[in-house]
């Protein structure tokens, strides 16, 4: 490291500390979304999934001027994620739910960008959200995708953050082998690259999402040898007064219910995957009965051979950028951010919507963008709050958001799951930090949090910065995993590092 | 019953296939694929081994979020094969470990 770069990451990292922006403008290459003149943003959206785009959307509708960010190539997010444009697909629709509202949604984007209302700017990883950049604005700092060599700045009046989720996988042994890959992930690569992992796949774990991915991959001509879910219908049972309260959700599980059935799709409930096994790749799983207290019950262990093992056992919400903002965080279970009735945050000028609030699927997020866009044009540009304007809006969130916390109640992962991990396995996938280290920190050495396990083991300091991990490494330590602390939602170049302006 | 493929199933007519190198080996890419995409479609599920155990690693999240797809792209190293566009004579070479060096 030279010695500037050292002493820009110590500015940084103290900045970071204190909580103190830069006054001074920044020395590096500040974006401008139009060719014409400064950067005038007055919200920047960051991430384009639904709900970022209806945020954007009914923002922009109310005269705001808007900029939205995203990481992808493309608007849509992970629900309405498209085929890369050159693969030239007449029918993408097949591999989706809903298409008609991601029409309109498109076509009103593109409507706004075509007036100049909404700026839209892909390839953008932002890594950093700035109180205090400029003149009291916000700076919105982002990576240029895909060498992420240079990072490049827009400032704004008021931020939104619609930066989605990703899929949590706990450990068990096999599971860092080729081939085996979060559902979420197989169905991403086959929506935008309309490619698959292998032909016969295993889906397996619990939660809402492995329905469509393996009704996906089976559309799609994967072989689907298996599908297994921990929970038992019966799990349900309790929620039925919920579950009928929302009958699009109930047909919408029919419906891949009976792609499943037409696919000949053999579904399996109230069982885990105990291994993977393979050397260089996945060739087999084996899947075991559970008990009605979440363990596995000894002899019941069947292989299915298979090239492909598709796992998830829910979503977490991307909460870093938010973080380093200082907006409070409920971490009382898996992380989410903490928003009021107008998906405002606590700290002044950011709100939040989608599932960095709060797993839900696109139908909330859409909701809770809705929202968000009404608040964010009334506080900016003065007019009164009208609370009627999205009160349907409204209602689908609280609606939707008992039928989300009825499912997170009943799809749980195995009680008992991290028995099932022995000692060797890897539970920290970048640094390679064994189930036994894990164990050996907290019998051993008395570490009794997340962050003296991370201390004593590595598990978390890699690459992925814990994202991964943590849920696994938290369940095998018998600790809360509790809010993480990363300076930055992306590892940064220390060039870019390098050009930031010193403190006067 | 005859099963689809990924690119029948969403009628896509890309245009004609370009070529990229896998440490030397010439394959096929279609436009508009990512790296990650690529190597998949030519069977290809591990492209990097760990700095630790030396285990091998190709896609998991799919999303950029887990770093486990890090690929050397005209000598680049580190890339994320999830994210990166495969683009016409791309040099894509697997990877032994991962480099810290060039973060912070
Ligand atoms: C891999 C995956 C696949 C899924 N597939 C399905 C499915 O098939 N069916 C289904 O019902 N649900 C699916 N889901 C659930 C899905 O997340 C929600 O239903 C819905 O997309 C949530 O909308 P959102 O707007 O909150 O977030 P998302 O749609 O996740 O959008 C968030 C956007 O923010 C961007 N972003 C995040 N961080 C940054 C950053 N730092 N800088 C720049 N951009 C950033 C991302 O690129 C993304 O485009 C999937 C989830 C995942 C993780
Ligand atoms: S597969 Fe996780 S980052 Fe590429």
């Amino acid at each position: 490291m030279t010695n500037s770069a050292e002493r820009s990451v110590g500015h940084l990292v103290h900045r970071l500390r204190s909580g103190v922006g830069w006054s001074r403008p920044h020395r590096g290459a500040v974006a401008h979304p139009t060719s014409s003149g400064p950067p005038s943003a007055s919200l920047v959206v960051v991430g384009a999934g639904p709900a970022g785009l209806a945020a954007a959307l009914t923002a922009a509708d109310r005269g705001v001027r808007v900029v939205l960010l995203d990481a992808g190539a493309q608007a849509g997010g992970q629900f309405y994620r498209q085929p890369a444009a050159a693969l030239k697909a007449r029918r993408p629709q097949a591999l989706h739910h809903a298409w008609g509202t991601w029409k309109k949604l498109r076509d009103r984007l593109a409507a706004h960008v075509d007036a100049g209302r909404i700026t839209h700017l892909t390839d953008r990883h932002v890594w950093f959200v700035e109180r205090e950049f400029e003149e009291g604005r916000f700076g919105v700092h982002a990576l240029l995708g895909p060498r992420q060599a240079e990072s490049q700045t827009v400032t704004a009046d008021a931020v939104l953050l619609a930066t989605g989720g990703y899929e949590k996988v706990l450990p068990f042994p096999g599971w860092t082998l080729p081939g085996v890959v979060t559902a979420g992930g197989a169905q991403a690569m086959l929506k935008g690259g309309l490619v698959l992992p292998g032909r016969t796949a295993v889906v397996a774990g619990t939660g809402p999402l492995l329905m469509p991915v393996a009704a996906g991959l089976a559309a799609a001509g994967a072989e689907v040898a298996a599908y297994v879910e921990s929970t038992h219908p019966a799990d349900f049972v309790r929620h039925t007064a919920t579950l009928a309260g929302n009958p699009a959700k109930v047909a919408e599980a029919a419906r891949y219910a009976a792609q499943l059935l037409w696919h000949k799709v053999p579904v399996t409930v109230r069982h885990t995957v105990v291994a993977a096994h393979g050397t260089d790749r996945v060739e087999a799983v084996t899947v075991a009965a559970l008990d009605t207290h979440g363990r596995v019950r000894p002899g019941t262990g069947r292989r299915i051979a298979c090239d492909t093992l598709a796992v998830g056992h829910g979503m977490l919400a991307h909460t870093d950028l938010a973080e380093t903002l200082g907006c409070a965080i409920d971490a009382t279970g898996d992380a989410f951010v903490v928003t009021d009735a107008e998906q405002r945050t606590d700290v002044d000028g950011v709100w939040a919507a989608g599932e960095a609030t709060g797993i839900g699927g696109a139908v909330l997020a859409l909701a809770e963008g809705e929202i968000a866009g009404h608040s964010i044009a009334a506080r900016m540009t003065g007019v009164e709050l009208r609370p009627a304007d999205w009160a349907t809006a409204a209602r689908t969130r609280t609606r939707l958001r008992k039928f989300f916390a009825a499912l997170d109640d009943a799809y749980v992962p195995p009680a008992h799951w991290a028995e099932q991990v022995a000692d060797d396995t890897v539970v920290c996938r970048c640094e390679e930090v064994t189930a036994a280290e894990v164990r050996e920190a907290v019998e051993e050495l008395g570490a009794t949090d997340l962050r003296t396990v991370k201390l004593l083991t590595r598990a978390g300091m890699g690459w992925c910065q814990g994202r991964v991990c943590a849920p696994g490494v938290a369940g095998i330590a018998g600790c809360p995993a509790g809010p993480a602390k990363r300076p930055f939602a992306r590892p940064v170049p220390l060039s870019v590092l390098a050009q930031e302006p010193e403190r006067p | 019953m005859k099963r689809k493929t990924p690119l029948e199933l969403a009628a896509a007519q890309p245009g004609p296939a370009h070529v990229v190198t896998v440490d030397g080996r010439e394959i096929a890419a279609l436009p508009g694929q990512t790296v990650a995409a690529v190597l998949w479609s030519a069977g290809i599920t591990s492209w990097r081994s760990t700095r630790g155990s030396g285990a091998p690693r190709g896609i998991f999240c799919g999303i950029g979020v887990c770093y486990d797809c890090l690929v050397t792209v005209n000598d680049r190293p580190n890339q994320r094969a999830c994210l990166v566009p495969a683009v016409s004579g791309d040099a894509i070479r697997t990877q032994e470990g991962v480099g810290h060096d060039e973060l912070g």
